[in-house]
C-alpha cells in the first residue's frame, strides 16, 4: 500500500518529474520492446514450416528439373513400371530401379491394417471412458492410455519385432516372421491413444439436453448412445480417425523395426512389406549427397509431408468445427 | 447408472474390454520390457561403454548423449514455445490473423512425420546452415557442416515445439483474469503484468510442458538418425559439433545391425528399459503436476 502511495504521490512533486519522466519513457520502450520480441518469437512455428516445406522441397526439386537426376530417373518413372522388371523398387544395383508404388502400397496396407485394428477399439473405449466410466475411472484409464501414448516408438517396434512377431507367426501361421500384419499391429500402439482421445473429447462434447431428450422419450440407453449421441459427435470422431491414418501414415521407428522391409507389391498381410518411412530411415544414411537415389528420397519425404499436411488440415477442420458447434449447443 | 436392459448390458460389456484391451497394450509392453531389462541392469551396463562389437559392456555414452542432447533442445524449445503461449494469449488481439496462422503452423508442426523432420534436419541445418557457417567461419574445414549435437537437438526443438507451446498456452489460460486485473490496476504495466504475475501463477503448466518436451524428444530417433546420432563412438561429446550417441538409436542399431542377436538381446532389452523408465518416469511426473496444479486450482475457487 504504502508503494502505491508513494508512486501516486510522485508526479506531483515538481522535482521528480523529469526523472519520471525519463522512467515513463524508459517503461514505455521496455514495453514495446518486449512486445516486439515476444511476436517476433512467436512466428518461429511459421518460419519452421516454410523453412521445413522449402528445403525438403529444394532437395525433392532436381526430381523434376535435373538432366543429371533424369539420366538415372524421371518423374513418370517413379510411378510407371519398369520395362521387364515391373513395379520395382531396386534404387542400389547396377541398373537402379526407383518405382515407389510398392513403398506407398506398403505404407497404406500396414496403416489400413492399424487402422482397422484401432479405430473399433478405441470408440468403444471412448465409448465407455465418456459414457460408462465412473469420474473416477476415467481419471485413471486418461492418464494411462496418455502413458501409452508416451511409449516412444522405437521401443513399441522393438516389441513387435522381439515379441510380436514370434507369437503372430504362430498364431496365424505368417510366411515371413516380420510382415505387415505385425507392423500393423505394432502401429496400432502408437493410433490407439489419438483415436481415443478425440472421439472421447468429441462424445463428452455432446450436450446432456440430447441424452436426456431420447432417455425421456423412452429410449433404452445403448439405443440413446448409438442413436443420438454417436451421431452428434460423428465429426469429431471422423477427425480422430483422419488424424489417426496421418499419424499412422507417418510413423517410421515402428515400420521399420516390424515390418520386414521387402518391397514387394502385394496384398498379402503376412508377407514382408517396406514403407516410405521406413524407406527413407534406412536408405538416406548411406545415400551419396546430392546423387539421383538422394533426392527420391527427398521427394518421398515431401510426397509425405504433402499427405500428412492435407490430412491435418481436414482433421483440424472438423476438430474446430466441432468445437464450435459444442459451444453454440451449450450457449 | 446401471444397465437394465440386455442390449444396454451387452454394450457396457463391450465398450469395458475394448477400454481393457488398450490397457493391456501398455501393460504388456511395460511388463515385457521391465522384465527383460532387468535381468540386464547392473552399474556396469549404466556406467560402461559398449565392449566387443556391442555384444557386450554398458549403455553410459548413450545415456549422457540423450541427455545433452535433450537439454539442448529444451534450452532453443521451452523460450521459444513460452514467448509463442505468451503471444497467442496475452498479446494477440481477438480475431488477429497473425495469432491465427501461428495456431495452424502449430497444429500442422505437430502433425508433420517425425522422418520428414530428419529430411529437413539434413537438408536445412546441416547442409545448408552448417555449410554456410563453416564458408564463414572456418574455411576448409567441415566443423558445422556435418550431423552433430546442434542440429539434432535444434531440429527436435522443432519437433517439440508444439508441446511446449500448447501445454503452456493451456496454462495461461487458466490464471484468473482478476488476478491481471489487479496487477494493472496497481500501475503494473502489461509487461510486467505477464512476467511477474501471469507467468509465476502458471510455472506449474510451464514446467509441465517442459517435461512433456523432454520426454518426447527423449524417445525420437527418426529426426536425430541423420542429424547427429552415432553408432558407437569412443568418447563423451564435449562441443556442439560432436557426434552423439542416443538410447532410441542405439536400440534401433542393435535391433537391426547387430552381428550376434542372440547376445545382445539382453542389451537390447537392457538399453529399451533405461529408455522407457526415462520417458515414462518424466511422463507420471507430469500428469502428477497437472493434477496437483488443478486441485490447487480447484480449492482457490
Amino acid at each position: 500500500m504504502a508503494a502505491t502511495a508513494r508512486t501516486l504521490a510522485r508526479p506531483a512533486t515538481p522535482k521528480a518529474s523529469p526523472g519520471s519522466d525519463a522512467l515513463r519513457r524508459r517503461v514505455r520502450w521496455v514495453e514495446r520492446g518486449a512486445e516486439t520480441a515476444i511476436m517476433l518469437v512467436a512466428i518461429t512455428s511459421i518460419v519452421s514450416v516454410l523453412l521445413i516445406l522449402i528445403f525438403v522441397g529444394k532437395e525433392a526439386l532436381p526430381i523434376l528439373t535435373s538432366a543429371a537426376v533424369h539420366r538415372e530417373v524421371t518423374p513418370l518413372g517413379l510411378i510407371v513400371p519398369h520395362p521387364g522388371s515391373g513395379f520395382v523398387w531396386q534404387p542400389v544395383s547396377s541398373d537402379p530401379k526407383y518405382n515407389i508404388l510398392p513403398l506407398f502400397a506398403g505404407s497404406l496396407k500396414i496403416t489400413l491394417i492399424a487402422l482397422m485394428i484401432s479405430v473399433p477399439l478405441s470408440l468403444l473405449a471412448a465409448l465407455y471412458v465418456a459414457e460408462f466410466a465412473g469420474k473416477r475411472t476415467r481419471e485413471m484409464v486418461k492418464p494411462a492410455i496418455e502413458l501409452l501414448a508416451g511409449i516412444p516408438s522405437v521401443v513399441v517396434g522393438f516389441f513387435a519385432l522381439a515379441v510380436m512377431s514370434t507369437l503372430v507367426q504362430r498364431v496365424f501361421g505368417t510366411e515371413h516372421r516380420l510382415n505387415a500384419l505385425v507392423a500393423g499391429i505394432g502401429l496400432s500402439f502408437a493410433v490407439c491413444p489419438i483415436v481415443f482421445s478425440i472421439s472421447e473429447d468429441a462424445l463428452r462434447a455432446v450436450p446432456d439436453t440430447y441424452r436426456a431428450a431420447a432417455l425421456a422419450l423412452g429410449a433404452p440407453r445403448s439405443e440413446t448412445l448409438l442413436r443420438v449421441v454417436v451421431p452428434a459427435a460423428a465429426p469429431g470422431i471422423s477427425a480422430a480417425i483422419v488424424l489417426g491414418f496421418g499419424r499412422a501414415i507417418g510413423e517410421t521407428m515402428i515400420v521399420v523395426l516390424a515390418s520386414g522391409n521387402a518391397a514387394l507389391l502385394d496384398a498379402h498381410v503376412g508377407r514382408s512389406t517396406r514403407t516410405v518411412t521406413a524407406t527413407i530411415a534406412q536408405e538416406l544414411g548411406e545415400v551419396v549427397v546430392g546423387s539421383p537415389h538422394y533426392h527420391v528420397l527427398f521427394a518421398l519425404g515431401a510426397l509425405l509431408f504433402v499427405v500428412t499436411l492435407l490430412v491435418n488440415v481436414v482433421g483440424e477442420r472438423s476438430i474446430a468445427r466441432m468445437r464450435a458447434r459444442a459451444r453454440g449447443a451449450s450457449r | 447408472m446401471t444397465a437394465r436392459a440386455p442390449k444396454d448390458r451387452a454394450l457396457h460389456a463391450l465398450t469395458l474390454s475394448a477400454t481393457v484391451i488398450i490397457l493391456a497394450m501398455l501393460g504388456v509392453v511395460v511388463l515385457d520390457v521391465a522384465r527383460g531389462g532387468a535381468r540386464a541392469m547392473s552399474w556396469e551396463f549404466l556406467s560402461a561403454y559398449p565392449k566387443r562389437g556391442m555384444t557386450a559392456g554398458g549403455i553410459y555414452p548413450a545415456i549422457v548423449g540423450t541427455a545433452t542432447l535433450t537439454l539442448l533442445m529444451t534450452v532453443a524449445a521451452i523460450p521459444a514455445g513460452v514467448a509463442t503461449a505468451v503471444y497467442l494469449s496475452e498479446y494477440a488481439p481477438p480475431r488477429s490473423a497473425l495469432a491465427r496462422v501461428v495456431r495452424v503452423c502449430i497444429a500442422n508442426l505437430a502433425g508433420i512425420p517425425s522422418i520428414v523432420f530428419g529430411l529437413f534436419g539434413l537438408g536445412f541445418f546441416v547442409s545448408t546452415l552448417g555449410t554456410a557457417i563453416d564458408r564463414a567461419v572456418f574455411p576448409g574445414t567441415v566443423t558445422y557442416g556435418q550431423p552433430c549435437l546442434v542440429w539434432a537437438s535444434l531440429t527436435l526443438a522443432i519437433l517439440t515445439l508444439p508441446v511446449v507451446v500448447v501445454s503452456t498456452e493451456e496454462a495461461l489460460q487458466a490464471v484468473p483474469r482478476e488476478i491481471r486485473e489487479a496487477s494493472l490496476a496497481l500501475g503494473a504495466t502489461h509487461f510486467q503484468t505477464v512476467l511477474r504475475v501471469v507467468l509465476p501463477e502458471a510455472r506449474r503448466g510451464i514446467l509441465t510442458a517442459g517435461i512433456l518436451a523432454v520426454s518426447r524428444g527423449a524417445g525420437e530417433v527418426a529426426p536425430i538418425m541423420f542429424t547427429g546420432a552415432a553408432y558407437f563412438l569412443r568418447e563423451l561429446p564435449t562441443y556442439l559439433n560432436d557426434p552423439f550417441m542416443n538410447l532410441g538409436y542405439h536400440v534401433y542399431v542393435l535391433s537391426t545391425q547387430s552381428p550376434d542377436v542372440e547376445r545382445t538381446k539382453p542389451l537390447l532389452y537392457g538399453t529399451a528399459l533405461v529408455l522407457l523408465a526415462l520417458t515414462f518416469l518424466l511422463n507420471l511426473v507430469a500428469i502428477g503436476v497437472r493434477a496437483r496444479s488443478r486441485q490447487v486450482r480447484m480449492a482457490a475457487d
